[in-house]
């Protein structure tokens, strides 16, 4: 079989093949400036970020042959007299780097009290003159002398280790190298994962539950009127994040606007004033209204497409309004609240500037925890732990979206 | 309002109790926004509305916060701030966003949906992560504490919007308009500027506008990435509201409602204008 030529004597397909390789090239070079951008300066630092849960070179670097030592020992016993004065010695090199305050940090985020112990060993060693470490360290302070706290340094002293990850869901290695459960009062992340959830959940069903008549009004309104109202839903969505959680502060504190109508209306009484911001009531309360435009969008938007003749047609069949409204016109809306649903729990389940601002201690969500260990307590690893864990969520559900809805289809406004 | 003769007493109440319940939506989601106005002339530095105000006095009504805003420089130094970063990061964000749509529009575009999906992320990803990530990269290359750090970080977090709209006005562009355009003699260039732009014009302009708030509200990297020198209004803010909330705040607030509505206004505007323009009626 010959294949057909064009003008200038190359096969049909190939020339065709050209063509089409050429367009698509054209069409990537548009958008390889972006790609390029948000990869470099959005994903690798990410990325970056997150390795550090799984990174831990500060005592690895600065107690490389304490570490290397420790890593023949059994574990049954102290180590012997040589891993005593390389960690003295160690310790003194850390100290000449002004390194010391970094591995009693790392040390005591993970067993309490280890950076005092570091300390003072560190200022003592310094005016011992014998030979004999072993003894010496155990004088210094007596943990030296526990097999514990070797495993400790052993466990993180190890480069890569999933530790970050066991503080983070309230795990720790316990004495005899089994996981277990923290000790009570530690055990505060995944109460906090499971509040942040359970606010999310609890906002996007309010959510669901206010936007799903509104946009049914606008949906069925003359043009006119309802594009009037939806500039109702939009100036909410085109306002500052800030000036609306400071308006729920206003209306919602002790002396606010809020608490005033109430008392002047005899509903509650002068002392009887109602904590309504600085908890958990103030954080659903603004989260919501700051969220209800990202659900009345998408359900509008479903809605606005969905012909009346069905539901008249479902009336005139003798179905009385209510099962006309739930049998046939809700179950055409589903799409609108799947969209409606997972982008408001995707937004709020990372929520962080209202919680901070009006959350108190009881609507404190993960990402607030996350920005204390970035900023306070400066626990790098642990914030890292935390933030793949919501990223990993975060990413699953925005798969789910994909799927489901399609990203292209996202709309603005 | 007139029933349909076959709705009984039932069906009106459920009515009525549908329009008073989306009334009461309407107010949850706007009266926030609208309290802080008065609020924001209030002569007594109160948050509550006084006795004063409410029998409409003239000397409960004052304008004092908006004199402390003219005097403290505070302010009109983060505002300067604000502008630069806004307006240099939308720049950057429209510039690259209109692009990439472009190219993200062509049916020969290849691995579509999971470039997309790279390119919507900064607007998915909690900020918190992507403002932990940012700190870490910008201060590794030196960019921390500086105003070009800033407008790199902001246009990342503005792309997804200049994509979202500039691809939604070109769903439905007509190529026949470029062919025609083309067979009339035109080439690729004087096409794109004369038909393909103008049509994609007022995407590209909400798109921008998107951008622009969101850089202009944005606080949470700039509380990673900014020193004192570069302290913007939301982080002036953020700081008023969690040190000592004062009705100062109250009046910057509504200088900021003011700005959105008069944002919102033009994106209206423009949105109507593309949609006539595109033959898709008004919506």
């Amino acid at each position: 079989m010959t294949s057909i030529l064009t003008a200038d004597g190359t096969p049909l397909k190939d020339s065709l093949r050209k063509a089409e390789r050429g367009r698509r090239a054209k069409a990537f070079l548009l958008v390889a400036p972006l790609l390029l951008f948000v990869l470099i300066s959005f994903v690798f630092p990410i990325f970056e970020m997150l390795f550090r849960s799984i990174d831990n070179p500060v005592v690895a670097n600065n107690l490389p042959l304490t570490i290397e030592k420790l890593q023949k020992w059994d574990g049954a016993n102290l180590p012997d007299q040589e891993t005593f004065s390389l960690v003295a010695k160690e310790l003194l090199i850390a100290r000449e780097n002004s390194k010391v305050g970094k591995i009693a940090a790392r040390l005591n985020f993970e067993s309490g009290g280890m950076r005092s112990m570091i300390n003072k060993t560190v200022r003592k060693v310094r005016k011992y003159k014998g030979n004999d470490y072993k003894k010496a360290l155990i004088q210094f302070d007596k943990r030296w002398g526990k097999v514990v706290t070797w495993k400790v340094i052993k466990r993180i002293g190890q480069r890569y280790s999933g530790v970050q990850y066991l503080a983070a869901l309230d795990l720790k290695v316990n004495a005899d190298s089994t996981i277990g459960l923290q000790s009570e009062d530690r055990r505060i992340y995944v109460k906090i994962f499971l509040r942040t959830i359970w606010v999310s959940v609890l906002v996007t069903i309010f959510c669901l539950i206010l936007a799903y008549p509104v946009s049914f009004l606008l949906a069925t309104l003359p043009l006119r009127i309802s594009n009037l109202l939806l500039i109702m839903v939009l100036l909410p969505f085109w306002t500052s994040l800030l000036v609306r959680t400071t308006s729920w502060i206003v209306l919602l504190q002790r002396n606010g606007v809020v608490n005033d109508i109430l008392v002047a209306l005899n509903i509650i009484s002068e002392d009887g004033r109602i904590q309504m911001i600085y908890n958990q009531t103030g954080t659903l309360v603004a989260m919501t209204q700051i969220l209800l435009p990202f659900m009345i969008l998408p359900l509008y938007s479903v809605m606005k497409t969905i012909s009346p003749s069905y539901m008249r047609a479902a009336r005139s069949l003798g179905a009385s309004p209510l099962t006309a409204f739930v049998r046939v016109y809700m179950p055409q809306t589903t799409p609108g609240i799947g969209a409606g649903c997972l982008l408001v729990f995707i937004l709020s389940i990372g929520y962080y500037i209202t919680p901070a601002l009006v959350g108190g201690r009881s609507g404190q969500l993960i990402s607030n925890f996350i920005a204390y260990h970035m900023k306070s307590s400066l626990n790098w690893g642990l914030a890292a732990a935390l933030g793949t864990i919501l990223l990993v969520a975060v990413l699953i559900l925005y798969w789910l979206y994909n799927k489901i809805i399609g990203i292209d289809k996202m709309k603005l406004g | 309002m007139a029933f349909p003769p076959y709705v009984g007493v039932g069906g009106k109440i459920t009515h009525y109790t549908f329009i008073i319940f989306c009334g009461f939506v309407f107010i949850f989601l706007i009266a926030p926004i609208l309290v802080i106005i008065p609020l924001s002339f209030n002569s007594e530095p109160y948050f509550t509305f006084t006795e004063g105000m409410i029998s409409l006095e003239p000397e409960a009504y004052s304008t004092r916060w908006y004199a402390d805003i003219a005097k403290n420089p505070q302010w009109a130094f983060s505002a300067a701030n604000s502008i630069i970063v806004a307006i240099c990061s939308t720049f950057l964000a429209t510039l690259l966003g209109t692009l990439a749509a472009l190219g993200l529009s062509q049916s020969h575009m290849p691995y579509k949906s999971a470039v997309m999906g790279v390119l919507i992320s900064p607007m998915i990803v909690p900020l918190i992560i992507s403002a932990a990530g940012m700190f870490f990269f910008y201060s590794n290359i030196g960019l921390a504490q500086t105003l070009p750090g800033l407008i790199l970080a902001h246009a990342v977090l503005g792309t997804p919007f200049v994509v979202i709209t500039v691809t939604a006005t070109l769903t439905g562009f007509d190529h026949s308009l470029t062919r025609a355009s083309q067979s009339l003699g035109a080439d690729s260039r004087k096409t794109f500027f004369k038909i393909q732009m103008p049509l994609i014009l007022p995407g590209v302009i909400s798109g921008a506008l998107f951008a622009f708030i969101t850089s202009f509200d944005e606080v949470v990297i700039v509380f990673f990435l900014a020193g004192f020198e570069q302290r913007t209004i939301p982080r002036q803010m953020w700081a008023g509201i969690r040190e000592q909330i004062s009705p100062t705040i109250l009046a910057v607030a509504t200088i900021l409602v003011v700005v959105s509505i008069l944002l919102l206004a033009t994106v209206e505007l423009l949105r109507r204008r593309s949609e006539r323009l595109r033959g898709i009626s008004p919506s």
